[in-house]
């Protein structure tokens, strides 16, 4: 085996063995999100209606984004773990292995990655109670799918984390950046039904391709408008996370802090 | 490896280090032979941890230049990083993994893996007296144990120089002298060259050659034994229950130089055993003990720089 994916699946082994010895990182990056989920999608009912989704109550207009949701914050907050390592000295060491740069961060993304999609994939087994029916295709893409997010995500968080040191500015950064991240990602209400200026700040969000794309893949066979925007929506998500795994990698290259 | 025996193990040229306009390093050089075990000796805030840094590849310098073997830190640092072993302050294992689970992975960043890297973890975890302990998380450990361990993580690729950095801080006493007795047994076994930092003096008086470092400049470098014969002067300590006054009776007396401290009279005086007999028969009955020395490297750190090595300076 080269020496990059020795290194780099060494870390990820690491991540996932310490999440997993964690069981409330487990439960925290899950409940909330059900919990928002089973409530407003009671609370709405079926005083909701999202063009396409006729009929469809807001249970399950918004399970998709329910999962997205899911995704982010486990794969957002693996990052921590670097800043963590960084503080309890684990990174150092690393650091002065010659393992290069770029395994490094590819070992923490896939580490965090499998955590994401693990809990995405884990929320699929709550699909038959709200009616939704998966053929072996549908099922193959979802599970891409919630790959690509987290791959994505992670990276993103990886990236922000890399210069940062203290778990409590990650937090402030981070929430400063999740919320409307979340709010505006077309989990809650239609991208289309949106104001025009809101619709704009939307489509910039890599959030939205997530959501847009599960949707779609949950009514594949239907062939209409929600189900043809999934391919579109995961080459953005590809995109996003190649960028940002690139940029990250560069960052880390750069010679080491010199102030 | 396949370095000449003749080229340094690590070598400093020039090296200089500012944090914003705080000159940390200035213009420090330095030669560590192969085979050696060097000492950088400064208090806190005299630049050694920004130097460590620098010769682990951690850090660019603002100016000047290191190498490791003959690669340089900057330009090779993956070369240079596959020729050392390094233990920082902070521990390098993960507390939620077993010792073992922790020197496996640390052994693939160094790209071992397979049946090697199995044989390397349980030689080097019964070098290090750490078989029992090896499928404990690392959380439960002892701090000593767990240098140990952190010892053992960097003996895995079998690098020829080790830096060690203050690597007994935070180890009560028996745990410290512990550590070193398996640095000084794994030197012997494995002919490696070992660069360590520290405040401790006691620590210096181990390595074979010491660079005393102050403010970010070295203000010597030579073998402890240099250092001290340099001093001229032998150190007699009195220990007693009235310092004060027969302070004042030795300057009046013989006007050498005396103080007191810790221990009760510190006198500075050349030649001391030829002087020591008339203090004990002037001072007859008013002492606890009489002991004749050579200075200390705390002395002589103190003559050259005017502080004390385990007062903090200014920053870390």
């Amino acid at each position: 085996m080269s020496r990059f994916l020795l290194g780099s699946i060494s870390l990820w082994k690491r991540e996932v063995v310490r999440f997993y010895r964690q069981r409330n990182r487990v439960i925290g990056a899950l409940m909330p999100p059900l919990f928002i989920w089973f409530f407003l999608g009671s609370g709405f009912g079926k005083s909701f209606s999202a063009p396409g989704m006729e009929g469809a109550g807001y249970l399950e207009f918004f399970y998709p984004g329910v999962i997205a949701l899911v995704v982010l914050f486990t794969s957002i907050y693996s990052a921590m773990s670097l800043i963590e390592d960084r503080r309890d000295g684990y990174l150092q060491g690393v650091l002065v292995s010659p393992m290069p740069r770029s395994a490094i961060i590819f070992g923490k993304v896939l580490g965090g990655t499998s955590q994401g999609f693990v809990q995405g994939v884990l929320l699929l087994i709550l699909a038959p109670f709200i009616g939704i029916e998966f053929t072996l295709a549908s099922v193959a893409l979802i599970l891409a799918i919630i790959l690509t997010l987290s791959f994505g995500l992670t990276a993103f968080g990886i990236m922000m984390a890399w210069r940062t040191d203290s778990v409590s500015g990650f937090h402030a950064i981070m929430n400063f950046i999740l919320m409307p991240m979340w709010l505006l990602s077309g989990a809650f209400f239609p991208v289309g039904g949106s104001a025009v200026w809101l619709n704009v700040v939307m489509r910039l969000n890599p959030l939205t391709y997530g959501v847009e794309a599960l949707r779609g893949a949950f009514y594949a066979e239907a062939g209409n408008a929600v189900g043809l925007a999934t391919l579109p929506a995961m080459f953005v998500m590809l995109g996003f996370g190649a960028v940002i795994f690139a940029a990250t990698v560069m960052m880390a290259n750069r010679p080491v802090r010199t102030s | 490896m396949s370095s000449l025996p003749t080229e340094p193990a690590v070598e400093a040229r020039n090296l200089t280090h500012k944090y914003g306009d705080r000159t940390a390093l200035r213009k420090v050089s330095m030669v560590v032979s192969q085979g050696s075990l060097f000492g950088i000796v400064g208090p806190n805030g005299s630049g050694k941890s920004t130097l460590f840094r620098i010769l682990s590849t951690l850090q660019k310098p603002t100016d000047g230049s290191a190498t490791v073997l003959g690669s340089d830190t900057l330009a090779a640092s993956s070369l240079v990083r596959q020729k050392l072993g390094v233990v920082f302050q902070n521990s390098i294992l993960d507390g939620k993994l077993t010792l073992r689970e922790n020197l496996l992975h640390h052994g693939q960043y160094y790209g071992l893996g397979g049946r090697r890297l199995r044989e390397r973890v349980d030689a080097a975890l019964g070098q290090l007296r750490l078989a029992d302990r090896a499928k404990d998380k690392v959380e439960t450990l002892s701090g000593g144990m767990r240098r140990r361990g952190e010892l053992a993580g960097c003996l895995l690729h079998e690098p020829p120089v080790l830096l060690l950095d203050e690597p007994t801080v935070g180890l009560d006493p028996v745990a410290r002298r512990d550590f070193w007795d398996t640095i000084t047994r794994i030197r012997a076994e494995r002919s490696m060259t070992i660069l360590v930092t520290t405040h401790l003096m006691d620590e210096a008086e181990r390595c074979d050659r010491l660079a005393l470092l102050h403010q970010g400049e070295v203000v010597a470098l030579a073998s402890p034994d240099e250092l001290k014969a340099d001093m001229g002067f032998d150190v007699i300590t009195i220990r007693t229950t009235q310092p004060d006054a027969l302070v004042n009776e030795v300057k009046a007396a013989y006007g050498w130089n005396a103080r007191t401290d810790d221990h009760g009279v510190r006198i500075e005086v050349e030649a001391g055993h030829a002087q020591i007999g008339g203090l004990i028969e002037r001072f007859e009955g008013r002492f606890e003990s009489i002991t004749l020395s050579k200075p200390s490297i705390e002395d002589v750190f103190f003559l050259r720089t005017g502080v004390k090595s385990d007062e903090s300076g200014d920053g870390a």
